[in-house]
């Protein structure tokens, strides 16, 4: 087992015909993941290197049996793109998208929360992988093995540093959840996932400034997790008020310093 | 990115939210001749990005256009918390019978929106949060439903505001929710929001984050960009599309990826405590799938800040093709000429 996403998972990639979109869809194909389906609006009856594709997201599950989206859509268009994915009841939306209104962001988790059929993962992130299983986003596959660490992280690169050193180990699941202001799937999803996951022994969590998920998250381990968990932050030396890369790394005020969140996050090292 | 004072009200007037008339100065002189046209006392207020400015001496009542421009003089030019004053405000002066608190913010816990609203405004609404908890009504508002009538009758009577102004707040609070949905804000705040002794509610200062990321829908948003006050780097750097900030240090820093660029420049900053304190200069992420033209710019940047002394690049190699970014690292040494 592995959390959200494992060998039975069939993928469609949301604007696959794009030049981000192709090269990553090579990607994940080469990475052993099931990629059973591409949608672009007008472009139904095309292919990718042999993958169909469809107008629109329920089409495309009606005829490739796709239970995951994988969203290369500009920020633009992107908004739609996700709404149609759940009013399709798609069980998993992982949003790689950059730089989304953070207006639209709040509308789709809503409509998703509403709906309740579909997790929506990012946006802003790198994706999720379970190594040797499945492949959804742009994490690079090859820096690491299938093994029973779990890895949750707001950042893209720290989630393939770690990925990485610990490749030796290895990983039952690397979920990249993203750096926007709101995201689908937070910390305390994974971390939840990854307690109730046979396969995972241990958790690592990469946090950065910003927001409070890393003090809530800290809150929730003490409270549900009995797995040991690792946990770093990243931004020590950020100023206040600066926003540094992700557009939800902002320190304000004294809520969202690494320094807060290292303070409470005694906790995690030890549990 | 955050509005100055007056461009948060402009936007409020621009939504119907009631303002009073002011004008905009940078010179003693327009202060006088908006005084003149506005024909009453006024207020002269600095126009920085920092509270408090009341207290540091940036707000002063002025009865007549010599006075205002007199006391424009003193205000322009004022350093207050490190941010220099460029700009005042002269605004009609109110007379004011009590000041309210109203906001409309992202709630990133929970992943919607809130409202904020209090009869204690005009001071530190931090400080009536944390002291004084039963004053400040906290309501979320639902991102798809938004500010509808029935939502703003709930926050007035949360917050407990008099009976005879909840008519008028109820509709402004309908307005400054158009100002944060239609103008893609991510904060719209209004302390103090004034009843006057004749009974009319009005915004007396505001405050309005504007999503950097929605800019793309918004043309008219790109006056609002504050070219005095930003770092001369970072303008640059916004011009090649790079994600930069000027940091107080020597060693100028170039990664992939926001985590790992902030992790590292934390581990720089630790080790350079052996040596005295030497600290990051900058933070600088040419993103995940930097190209070696992206690395080029990035390291025009970095090497031409003065400040900068050595120059560390972290780049992780998942996308990014780590080859293409060391060979222009390589061209190093013939940059760092080229500059000097």
């Amino acid at each position: 087992m592995a959390i959200w996403l494992d060998e039975s998972s069939r993928i469609l990639v949301q604007g696959m015909t794009g030049s981000e979109g192709t090269k990553h869809t090579r990607l994940m194909v080469k990475s052993g993941a099931q990629i059973v389906a591409g949608v672009t609006p007008g472009k139904a009856g095309q292919d990718v290197d042999g993958i169909p594709i469809f107008n629109d997201v329920a089409a495309a599950m009606a005829d490739t049996g796709a239970n995951v989206s994988v969203v290369f859509v500009p920020p633009r268009f992107a908004k739609a793109a996700v709404i149609e994915a759940i009013d399709a009841e798609i069980a998993l939306c992982v949003v790689i998208t950059e730089g989304i209104p953070v207006h639209d962001t709040a509308d789709f988790f809503q409509y998703s929360v509403n709906s309740g059929a579909t997790r929506i993962s990012g946006p802003n992130c790198p994706g999720i992988i379970s190594p040797g299983k499945s492949n959804a986003g742009i994490i690079p596959a090859s820096i690491t093995t299938a093994g029973r660490i779990g890895l949750v992280s707001k950042s893209g690169t720290l989630t393939y540093q770690m990925m990485y050193e610990l490749r030796d180990l290895g990983f039952s699941s690397c979920v990249g959840i993203g750096g926007d202001p709101i995201i689908g799937t937070t910390h305390i999803d994974a971390l939840a996932a990854f307690q109730d996951d046979p396969e995972t022994d241990a958790i690592v969590m990469i946090g950065e400034i910003g927001g409070d998920a890393e003090e809530r998250a800290a809150a929730f381990i003490k409270d549900n997790v009995t797995k040991p968990v690792v946990g770093y932050v990243a931004g020590f030396t950020a100023p206040e008020g600066k926003t540094m890369g992700h557009a939800g790394a902002i320190v304000s005020g004294s809520a969202g310093t690494a320094l807060a969140k290292h303070a409470r996050g005694h906790v995690l090292t030890l549990t | 990115m955050d509005l100055y004072e007056y461009q948060a009200k402009h936007l409020f007037g621009k939504h119907g939210v009631p303002v009073t008339a002011g004008e905009v100065c940078t010179t003693p002189d327009a202060a006088h001749e908006a005084t003149r046209k506005i024909g009453s006392a006024v207020v002269v207020k600095a126009q920085v990005k920092v509270g408090g400015r009341g207290k540091a001496g940036g707000v002063k009542l002025a009865t007549n256009p010599m006075d205002a421009k007199g006391k424009a003089t003193d205000i322009l030019g004022m350093d207050i918390k490190g941010h220099t004053v460029y700009k005042v405000l002269v605004t009609e002066a109110s007379d004011i019978a009590e000041e309210y608190y109203v906001s409309f913010l992202l709630d990133r816990a929970n992943r919607s929106f809130l409202a904020m609203a209090s009869v204690a405004g005009g001071v530190d609404i931090e400080e009536v949060a944390a002291t004084r908890p039963d004053e400040l009504a906290m309501i979320r508002v639902d991102a798809l439903e938004g500010c509808t009538p029935e939502k703003a009758r709930e926050i007035v009577e949360a917050a407990g505001f008099p009976e005879a102004t909840r008519a008028q707040i109820e509709e402004i609070l309908q307005k400054l929710w158009r100002v944060l949905v239609e103008e893609d804000a991510t904060l719209v705040e209004v302390n103090p929001l004034v009843l006057t002794p004749t009974g009319t509610v009005l915004a007396l200062d505001g405050k309005v984050t504007l999503d950097d990321n929605a800019h793309y829908r918004h043309a008219s948003h790109a006056d609002f960009v504050d070219r005095d006050n930003t770092d001369p780097i970072e303008l640059r750097a916004k011009e090649f599309d790079l994600n930069y900030v000027k940091l107080e240090g020597e060693v100028g820093i170039v990664g992939n990826g926001a985590g790992l660029v902030m992790s590292t420049l934390d581990v720089v900053a630790y080790a350079g405590e052996e040596f005295g304190g030497i600290r990051p200069a900058n933070f600088l992420d040419i993103g995940g799938g930097a190209s070696a033209d992206v690395m080029a710019n990035g390291l025009d940047i970095v090497l031409n800040d003065p400040e900068v002394e050595a120059v560390f690049v972290n780049v992780f190699g998942g996308i990014t093709s780590c080859d293409a970014v060391a060979n222009e690292a390589a061209r190093l040494p013939n940059r760092r000429q080229q500059r000097s």
